[in-house]
């Protein structure tokens, strides 16, 4: 395949083929060449890593302003509102998870590359939780002293968040790959990926309350790891199979 | 009968469960049938096209 | 063992004209079987010894939860043969399937709601139970959802189908949540190994309306079928005369 046709690739990304030894490379460098790709380039629209986070400390601030400034009632609602706006927040993100690269024909390189498409896609997401997960999960111990939450949870919050973010992340590839190219999915891959998730979001919320409280925390945390676990083994599989159905 | 319509006093809760579930026994079969009708309906057209062409 | 008759049913005029035939075969002993269900839950039945007539819910309430996982077994496993082997009329029958599983698993949530308030005080709790047949319904949204917004059939097929498999995961999850986790929901006293806990009075409109319903499904699902089949194949040439028939 030269790299002369095709659909227009963006300047400065380099196909797979400019590099003669990726062709007999395994799946995990190929993974990991994606993986840096993916966050080079993410890097230079910084900008639009942002949005996730302001979305997310928009709706933080929403909730004193509407319901009430007191924080021990922030404190009650703190777990709650921490995750739906985490949720949300994560869901804004998914948009871009696959955008740019089903636009200008990379994924389509990618599945025809033979190179392990799951894989690859796991690297994406992967990418895709280091720009948008984690930051969020190091936003929250700020969101979460603004709703009134006791220092000595934080820890836990910061924790169970970015695991929550990362079975986010994988669950919601799953509907970003089968609405590919759909114009204005927003709703759709919401309806899509909120059903999956809603277990992530109980037993996080649970979590956050238990470190507040001060209780037994362990179990929570210990089925939010095993979604996540579960999430890694199965969804990048799913995402592989829907983004061949979508390309077809 | 006054009994039976009372359900031991839990008709508030008996006969509005009954009411949306017939509710929905009938939606489908009239939903059904109307998908049905328009199919047939859009099918004649399609093939009366076909037979001007 | 010849395998011909299964070859036909890929093919859509002779399903379309099988769909026809089957429909009154399922229509007639469903609407026997629901009556009767009816006549014997709702009068012949004694009352509770604990829920008094209230009860009496569990001949709307039960029926509707089935069909729920029912429906959404049958429309992944169709979902799956689609995917698969590529057999389009399998895809017809899972699109068939999803507004009447949907349907479906509304009226169980809301039925089951009245039932709930009377009985433990509350219309929504947020345990496994509850919470996972509302997943369920949005999994029905989601499928019917991406069916509409992808235009061309085949990736409409495939994608959804994708999607029924994945979540089938959520059908086994519904069933044995009341026994892994300390559920507010009872424990499963007709669906489970062993015999079942009710008496006869009460258990057989149940079991009758189970039956009524599940041939009900397929009557519809029959009817909803030919529909499906003449929207992909109105140009084909046999539909001109399955029409006039």
């Amino acid at each position: 395949m030269s790299s002369g046709e095709g659909p227009a690739v963006r300047p400065g990304t380099a196909t797979f083929e400019s590099s003669a030894s990726i062709d007999r490379a395994g799946p995990l460098v190929a993974a990991r060449l994606a993986l840096l790709r993916d966050l080079r380039l993410a890097f230079r629209q910084r900008g639009q890593l942002v949005q996730p986070l302001a979305f997310f400390a928009m709706v933080i601030l929403l909730f004193p302003l509407a319901v009430s400034p007191e924080l021990a009632r922030l404190r009650e609602m703190a777990p709650g509102v921490l995750w739906v706006a985490a949720l949300l927040a994560s869901l804004l993100a998914l948009e871009f998870l696959f955008r740019d690269d089903a636009h200008d024909g990379t994924l389509e390189q990618y599945a025809l590359s033979g190179h392990s498409l799951t894989w690859l896609l796991f690297a994406k997401i992967s990418a895709h939780w280091l720009l948008t997960g984690l930051p969020l999960a190091l936003m929250a111990p700020l969101a979460g002293l603004s709703l009134g939450v006791p220092p000595q949870a934080l820890p836990a919050i910061v924790g169970s968040v970015a695991v929550g973010t990362a079975a986010l992340s994988l669950i919601g590839s799953i509907g970003a790959a089968l609405t590919l190219g759909v114009k204005r999915s927003g709703a759709l891959l919401s309806l899509l990926t909120v059903p999956l998730s809603l277990p992530v979001l109980i037993f996080g919320a649970r979590a956050t309350q238990l470190a507040i409280s001060g209780g037994p925390l362990l179990a929570p945390l210990e089925l939010l790891g095993a979604l996540a676990v579960l999430g890694v083994t199965l969804a990048p599989l799913a995402a592989a199979a829907a983004v061949r159905i979508s390309l077809e | 009968m006054r009994a039976f319509l009372d359900m031991g006093g839990y008709a508030a809760y008996v006969w509005p469960a009954y009411a949306v579930t017939l509710a929905v026994v009938v939606l489908n079969i009239v939903w059904a049938r109307r998908s049905l009708a328009r199919a047939r309906a859009e099918a004649r057209r399609r093939q009366s096209l076909k037979e001007a062409a | 063992m010849s395998w011909a008759w299964f070859h036909r049913l890929a093919s859509p005029p002779y399903v379309y004209a099988l769909a026809r035939r089957l429909t009154p075969w399922f229509a007639w002993p469903a609407a026997l079987a629901i009556v009767g269900g009816l006549w014997g839950g709702l009068v012949l039945a004694p009352p509770d010894y604990q829920q008094g007539d209230g009860f009496r819910i569990i001949y709307v309430h039960a029926p509707s939860a089935w069909m729920s996982l029912m429906v959404y077994t049958t429309m992944a496993v169709a979902a799956a043969v689609g995917l698969i082997w590529r057999i389009k009329i399998a895809h017809a029958v899972a699109a068939s399937c999803a507004p009447i599983g949907a349907s479906f698993t509304f009226a169980a949530l809301v039925t089951g709601a009245l039932w709930g308030e009377p009985m433990w005080g509350t219309y929504w709790q947020w345990d496994p139970r509850l919470t996972s047949e509302l997943i369920l319904l949005f999994l029905y949204l989601g499928y019917m959802g991406l069916r509409a917004a992808l235009e061309d059939t085949t990736r409409a097929d495939r994608a959804s189908a994708l999607l029924a498999v994945v979540g089938v995961v959520n059908v086994p999850i519904i069933h044995y949540s009341v026994t892994w986790w300390n559920s507010l929901h009872q424990a499963p006293s007709v669906m489970r190994l062993g015999r079942p806990t009710m008496p006869a009075s009460m258990l057989v409109p149940l079991l009758l309306m189970l039956l009524g319903f599940t041939l009900y499904f397929v009557a519809v699902l029959l009817v909803r079928l030919r529909a499906e089949v003449l929207s992909r194949e109105r140009a084909a040439s046999w539909v001109r005369e399955a029409l006039s028939a």
